[in-house]
């Protein structure tokens, strides 16, 4: 048995568009754990031998593969396509997906938009996940950048498809070339209406000149099928069924089950192991030792003891069972009340400028009206729902890996530097990611796996637990602000001074990092779309005492908890409706290239591109926010106890504004019925997915708000499950989300990510609206009880 | 030795009766599209109907399903176009799609229990469970769909 048999995701393969009434295998095939799985899949080698006609995209552009790189199953080096598009001779359409799906819904995107400008029939198409490769490019599937990076470059790949299968037709036919076109898997001859498939086209299509790049026709937007409409999940069927693959649902024959006892605190390390009672569990067959990575660590995994079972259990129930005495290390009196104190104090003295424009300082001096408030928000964990999980088998020196990876690359890098042997030795195959967020975008996991199929001999499947997820994560940071405004007679905003403190991500990477750098202000915080004369936004000292990582917007979501509550609290302090005061906050429209708007030490780029690229265009911010105030019935007087927030955040190049509708009970819960969120993103290809996108941030941005917070004690997180871990729930959750997306052409900027930004502003802003109680701590958890009987917050005047 | 029946198949299981039927599900039987979640019954993800009511199967011991009727995700239809997964394909539920196979089993016991369920019972019904990608107004949205659609 090939071990590429195992490849995918779905036990057998769906086509794009499978009805309901093609019904997914069931347990048949798999009753047996001695038995391998068929999963009908090939790999991207075995699918280039099969010949046909081939196109890939790569970073010299559009090209087909010669006979001589099909013979040889892979593309001549050193050019390396990222996408990949094959026609058979019986006209199946296979095109590898070379980003990872986790819920963003790439797996149908990517392939749609080929297939649109390729003028394929959708039912004939098929998907093929990549594995892990540097032929790809990268694969990181992160920074909401799968569609705004590569829309172009699918377009263009589709189109010279197109392109060869109608010079194709031509020349059978000996026609002229302008009297022929694709048409839904067919080319026509216009004159005549006769047609060829495009199977019947693949031998012709691998000889006729490649037509000159300017030359490829992208479709005009009246001649698009699907892209700007809904197209459904190719992995529907799959995931209704119960027959979609994630990281720990592949069995491989003489497979074992491994959970790991980690260091509870970062940087610790297992000083004695008595594993005599782990030993009496039955199932379990081994202990071994995983050597504790020295801090930072970056993706290494952080060691301890693994304990080696039949079955999963076993390897749980051996797991509780050692008895190991911990030296805790330099993070062993880490405390988030002390933490709390210590960012408060460096946010209270000037820090790093991020950005500086007039006089901050002068103007607040002068200034009648002043205004200032701190905030504060904890770690959280990603807790997507599928705790960390990965397979691993070493066989003839080669390595390879099934796992839910936002980053393939960075696994198979990773794994080949952690167990020092040769990245071409490596694979690292991708399934489906049962969320992510942030957190399968390291591989530390994946490594354990590796590792102990090494030392076992056998392959293994390492299974972390839910309480292993928030013990021993990459943490968003915790945070604090400071903010002080002046105002002047008219109620405009005359000076903005933000101040923040935080743990960088970069010291998950780089030992003693005394705390952010300006450039980490860019996910916005810098560069927020505000008229204001006087800026200075500063970075102040924090350091990390635990791993901090990535997490679905990244700073952008305290940055944007912090800066839409300021402007709530500033819109009540000018005695302006918050609405109106943001709109004259963004001020008149216009295009900023940022790094000539006051940006001190902000990087070469922008979001992967250089700056002049991606101004800062005030106008779509405001319409955004005109958006959901006129959808929102944002003006309708609401009873006491119920209340709305608006707020506006730009990031990963898209614009978000949110009006979300709250109801405080009586004891302080707080549910959110309702909500209207308006986005640009540019040119949208699949808006249904970018409507879920939106629900989900919203609903993420309860979670952020409302219920969430990692604390440490002793350097050890307090928190164990979602019992003290809490997200939202159903409850709690919107009837009503609606979604505005704004149709535009314009290049696109990122999904995944900048809906979660203003959710938390706009609820913490509704929350007051309703109640008079200003959250200035997250999470709100039992803040608001007996808020009936509370003074409305200072100064501030109840919302109508 | 336990002998229970899955899926309207008999099964025998001798091994560590503290065993949940999760892992006896997944690990055993290779039945995967019961996941795991949490392990103490907080996220619903690995919830199968035993004799016919939603149970969270890590909390399920083996030791006390001798004779027992389980039915997971992967038996709920035989063509996997029971009402509620015809209705979650049709509103697009799924993202990540890893908590839905426990959602639509929660939500099948509710309809049998409840055909046209209220926004109350809706909420109380699945309330237990987490969808991380945030799921729920389609989650809602589809339960009242695919009830309407049912005698």
């Amino acid at each position: 048995m090939s071990a590429n048999e195992f490849l995918p995701w779905v036990r057998r393969a769906v086509a794009p568009h499978a009805p309901a009434d093609e019904p997914t295998s069931l347990d048949a095939t798999r009753d047996s754990t001695d038995q391998p799985q068929d999963l009908q899949r090939r790999t991207l080698i075995q699918l280039l031998g099969l010949g046909g006609l081939v196109i890939a995209f790569g970073a010299g552009g559009v090209r087909r593969l010669e006979a001589a790189e099909l013979a040889a199953g892979t593309a001549a080096n050193p050019w390396s396509p990222h996408v990949y598009v094959r026609v058979a001779d019986d006209g199946i359409v296979t095109i590898v997906c070379h980003r990872s799906e986790m819920g963003q819904g790439i797996r149908t995107t990517m392939p749609m938009i080929i297939a649109d400008e390729m003028e394929a029939d959708w039912a004939r198409c098929r998907v093929e996940q990549a594995v892990g490769d540097p032929k790809y490019g990268s694969q990181n599937t992160d920074g909401s950048t799968s569609i705004r990076d590569f829309l172009q470059k699918y377009r263009e790949a589709g189109a010279t498809t197109r392109a060869l299968l109608e010079a194709a037709a031509a020349r059978e036919w000996n026609v002229d070339a302008a009297d022929v076109f694709a048409r839904q898997h067919e080319v026509v001859h216009r004159p005549t209406g006769r047609t060829k498939s495009f199977g019947a086209l693949v031998e012709t299509a691998r000889t006729v000149a490649m037509p000159a790049p300017e030359s490829v026709r992208i479709k005009r937007p009246e001649e698009r099928r699907w892209q700007g409409k809904r197209m459904p999940s190719i992995d529907l069927v799959p995931m209704t069924t119960g027959t979609a693959v994630y990281g720990a649902d592949l069995t491989l024959p003489g497979m074992k089950f491994a959970a790991i006892a980690r260091p509870p605190v970062w940087g610790g390390k297992a000083m004695a192991v008595d594993d005599t009672e782990a030993r009496k569990v039955p199932g379990v067959e081994r202990i071994v030792r995983i050597p504790e990575t020295p801090i930072p660590g970056a993706f290494l995994p952080l060691g301890g003891v693994a304990v080696i079972a039949r079955n999963t259990w076993a390897a749980f129930r051996g797991r509780d069972a050692l008895k190991i005495t911990w030296d805790a290390g330099p993070n062993g009196s880490h405390d988030s009340k002390t933490y709390q104190a210590a960012l408060e104090t460096s946010i209270r003295a000037p820090g790093k400028p991020g950005r500086t424009n007039g006089d901050v300082a002068a103007a607040l001096a002068a200034a009648q009206r002043k205004v200032s408030a701190e905030y504060h928000i904890p770690y959280l964990s990603h807790a997507q729902m599928e705790p960390m999980a990965a397979i691993a088998r070493v066989r003839d020196g080669k390595v390879e890996a099934w796992a839910p990876t936002q980053s393939p690359n960075d696994a198979r890098n990773t794994i080949a530097d952690y167990l020092k042997v040769d990245k071409a030795s490596v694979t690292v195959n991708v399934t489906l990611l049962g969320g992510a967020f942030g957190r399968k975008s390291k591989p530390d996991f994946i490594c354990e796996a590796a590792y102990l199929a090494r030392e076992t001999g056998a392959p293994v499947r390492v299974q972390w637990s839910r309480e292993d997820d928030l013990r021993h994560s990459y943490y968003h940071s915790v945070a604090a602000h400071r903010f002080e405004a002046a105002l002047d007679d008219a109620g405009k905003v005359t000076a903005w001074l933000h101040r923040s403190a935080y743990p960088s991500i970069s010291a998950t990477f780089a030992p003693n990092l005394a705390g952010p750098t300006p450039d980490e202000l860019t996910n916005g915080a810098s560069d927020v779309p505000w008229d204001v004369p006087n800026m200075s936004v500063e970075v102040c000292p924090a350091v990390a005492h635990a791993r901090i990582g990535w997490y679905r917007s990244v700073n952008a979501i305290h940055h944007g908890f912090a800066i839409g509550s300021f402007v709530d609290e500033l819109a009540h302090a000018a005695g302006k409706d918050t609405a109106a005061f943001l709109l004259e906050l963004i001020g008149p429209d216009r295009k900023v290239d940022l790094s000539k708007a006051g940006l001190v030490d902000s990087g070469e780029t922008y979001y992967g591109a250089p700056w002049a690229e991606q101004p800062l265009d005030t106008a779509r911010a405001r319409r955004v926010v005109e958006s959901v105030q006129q959808r929102s019935g944002w003006d309708t007087p609401l009873p006491r106890g119920r209340g709305r927030g608006i707020a506006v955040h730009r990031s990963f190049l898209s614009y978000v504004a949110m009006v979300v509708e709250v109801e405080v009970k009586p004891d302080g819960t707080v549910l959110v019925p309702r909500a209207t969120v308006a986005v640009d993103a540019g040119f949208v290809a699949n808006p249904d997915r970018v409507k879920a996108q939106m629900e989900g941030a919203l609903i993420m941005g309860m979670s952020n708000t409302l219920y969430s917070g990692i604390t440490f004690a002793e350097g050890k997180v307090e928190q164990s499950n979602y019992d003290d871990y809490r997200v939202a729930r159903m409850r709690a959750s919107p009837h009503v989300v609606d979604v505005h997306v704004v149709e535009s052409e314009g290049s696109p900027g990122g999904i995944g990510e900048p809906g979660v930004p203003p959710a938390g502003a706009a609820i913490a802003n509704a929350i007051f609206a309703a109640t008079g109680v200003r959250v200035r701590e997250l999470p709100v958890g039992r803040q608001l009880e007996g808020w009936e009987t509370r003074a409305s917050d200072k100064g501030h005047a109840v919302a109508g | 030795m336990i002998t229970l029946t899955v899926n309207g198949a008999r099964r025998t299981f001798d091994g560590d009766p503290t065993m949940p039927l999760l892992w006896f599900l997944r690990d055993e039987l290779a039945l995967t599209g019961t996941k795991y979640g949490c392990g103490v019954a907080q996220c619903g993800s690995c919830t199968v109907h035993v004799a016919g009511k939603p149970v969270r199967s890590c909390q399920a011991l083996m030791s006390e399903l001798q004779d027992a009727t389980v039915t997971t995700i992967e038996g709920l239809h035989p063509t996997g176009e029971h009402p509620l997964q015809v209705a979650w394909r049709e509103i697009d539920v799924p993202q990540c799609g890893f908590c839905q196979p426990g959602q639509i089993m929660q939500a099948a016991g509710l309809l049998q229990r409840k055909p046209k369920p209220t926004d109350e019972d809706i909420d109380a019904a699945m309330n237990g469970h987490i969808c991380r990608c945030g799921t729920y107004p389609r989650i809602r949205a589809a339960i009242k769909a695919a009830a309407e659609k049912s005698p």
